[in-house]
């Protein structure tokens, strides 16, 4: 059964390093740094021993109308600039009665959150505790829940095939983008607005990853602490983040003649079923979540050219990872991990990153890992340093990886 | 306590609440418009807007009442009535 062709004809984005998608491409290009030291009062209060984070470029509220933005939760503020710039990038206007540019019963949203509004959630806890029932806002609900982000997005867009959330830590943003090809491959919708995002810079999430001993502590240098693949790596950045991507069958992208970044061609979701934040010491799940995504694909190993790793900047996950890679892959690719330069976006990452995929397909230029001074021997992987490297790529793969052992590989090609 | 507010000084009270909440110009809420069909107004926000008017103007607005409440020169005859 072959598959139907599925294109990318927009992107968006709002990050660390940028609040739209060529911001945040010229940031990556150029090595620019995202991260910084998280100045928040309650970092001294709770004496937090990892004191960095990566907070958005561009503050969502000095974009949204601020009505709009009072309705919305941080993590749904963001993906709703993000589907704006990917809605605008695809040549597709506001949808109005007179004039919808997508049929909105052939079009669908799939935007995954690892974890929703906790922002919301704890600060109307506050407010419960503190003055009592009549102070909860009545958005409460709408705006911790975490399909939110996806049914406003579905709202703004009029997208009536079906608004999707995944959940799968840090693997949502690449699985929504794997089930919105999928929506495609069913034939229930012809555009998807696909993606993930992330605001979840709170004391307890960070206290939670602190005790979970994930975060990097290296607290004076926020200019050097996120390293991944890099000998001196000592844990991940927590950042926040949407991106967006409209997914659209070729040939209705064709009939209308809209610009092609570049094909989504497949993917491989496996899960490990081995520990609930630890990946499997085999990597055999994300060995066969890269397998998967070539084959669906019809492409071989050797076709692949370039990897966007997952690599967090952990001890253990970075050198898995690049062993699941050789293994599934092969040495040849060569290898890039953008949360380096903007953090670890959560469910934002493996949309962002995915992004960072198809323009380095479509430049012919792969970023530079930040902070790879000294290359883990233990990787054996040609993973960019210094400079961002030209190179002509057909195809290439984006990991994700989120506890819970969710494995998301996915495969995209030139176009 | 001060004097018991005007329908004029309720009813800027109001308009600035419904700025704030929903985003209307305060120039838009005047008495003889909908809060729903005119100024597209939803429940929730009816309910946040509800919760304001009662700290602003020391009045109770129960639920029931709320539901009363189509125009915004019925909101000013309530708090003008109960405040």
């Amino acid at each position: 059964m072959s598959n139907v062709d599925v294109v990318i004809t927009g992107l968006g984005a709002t990050t660390p390093l940028g609040g739209d998608v060529s911001s945040t491409w010229d940031a990556l290009l150029a090595g620019q740094n995202g991260i910084r030291v998280n100045t928040e009062e309650w970092v001294e209060r709770f004496d937090l021993p990892a004191r960095l984070h990566a907070p958005l470029a561009v503050e969502p509220t000095e974009v949204l109308p601020r009505v709009q933005a009072r309705r919305l939760d941080r993590s749904e503020q963001i993906a709703v600039i993000a589907a704006r710039e990917a809605w605008a990038d695809a040549g597709f206007e506001p949808p109005t009665d007179e004039h919808e540019s997508v049929d909105p019963e052939r079009l669908g949203v799939s935007i995954g959150t690892g974890i929703g509004g906790p922002r919301t959630l704890l600060d109307q806890d506050d407010l419960l505790e503190q003055y009592g029932l009549r102070k909860v806002s009545p958005l409460t609900v709408p705006m911790l829940m975490p399909n939110g982000p996806a049914a406003h997005v579905g709202i703004e867009l009029r997208a009536r095939a079906g608004v999707h959330t995944t959940v799968s830590a840090c693997a949502s943003g690449a699985e929504a983008i794997a089930n919105a090809w999928q929506m495609i491959q069913n034939g229930r919708a012809d555009v998807v607005v696909a993606g993930g995002t992330e605001a979840c810079i709170h004391p307890i999430t960070v206290a939670g990853f602190c005790q979970s001993r994930t975060l990097s502590t290296r607290n004076d240098e926020p200019d050097r602490a996120s390293r991944p693949f890099d000998t001196g790596r000592d844990g991940f950045v927590l950042g926040e983040g949407a991106g967006v991507l409209i997914l659209e069958r070729a040939d209705h992208a064709a009939a209308r003649g809209a610009k092609v970044y570049g094909h989504l061609s497949g993917y491989g979701i496996t899960s490990d079923a081995y520990h609930i934040t630890g990946n499997h010491p085999d990597g055999i799940g994300q060995i066969r979540a890269m397998r998967d995504a070539v084959r669906m694909g019809g492409l071989s190993p050797e076709d692949i050219g370039h990897v966007n790793a997952h690599a967090t900047s952990t001890v253990v996950g970075d050198v898995g990872e690049a062993a699941a890679i050789r293994n599934a892959l092969g040495e040849h690719v060569v290898v890039t991990a953008p949360k380096s330069a903007f953090g670890h976006l959560v469910g934002g990452a493996g949309a962002v990153e995915s992004i960072a995929t198809i323009l380095a397909i479509y430049y012919g230029v792969i970023p530079a890992t930040r902070n790879l001074e000294n290359l883990d021997p233990k990787v054996g992987l040609d993973v960019v340093s210094g400079e961002a490297r030209k190179i002509e790529l057909a195809a290439a793969i984006n990991n994700s990886f989120g506890f819970g052992g969710h494995n998301v590989a996915l495969l995209f090609t030139a176009a | 306590m001060s004097d018991k507010p005007s329908d004029a000084e309720i009813l800027e009270g109001l308009a600035e609440i419904v700025e704030e909440v929903a985003g209307v110009a305060t120039d838009d809420v005047t008495a003889e418009k909908s809060f729903v069909d005119d100024l597209d107004i939803d429940s929730l926000s009816m309910v946040e807007i509800a919760v304001q008017a009662e700290d602003r103007f020391g009045v109770k607005i129960p639920d029931d009442e709320l539901a009363n409440l189509k125009t915004v020169g019925d909101a000013v005859g309530y708090i003008t009535k109960n405040v």
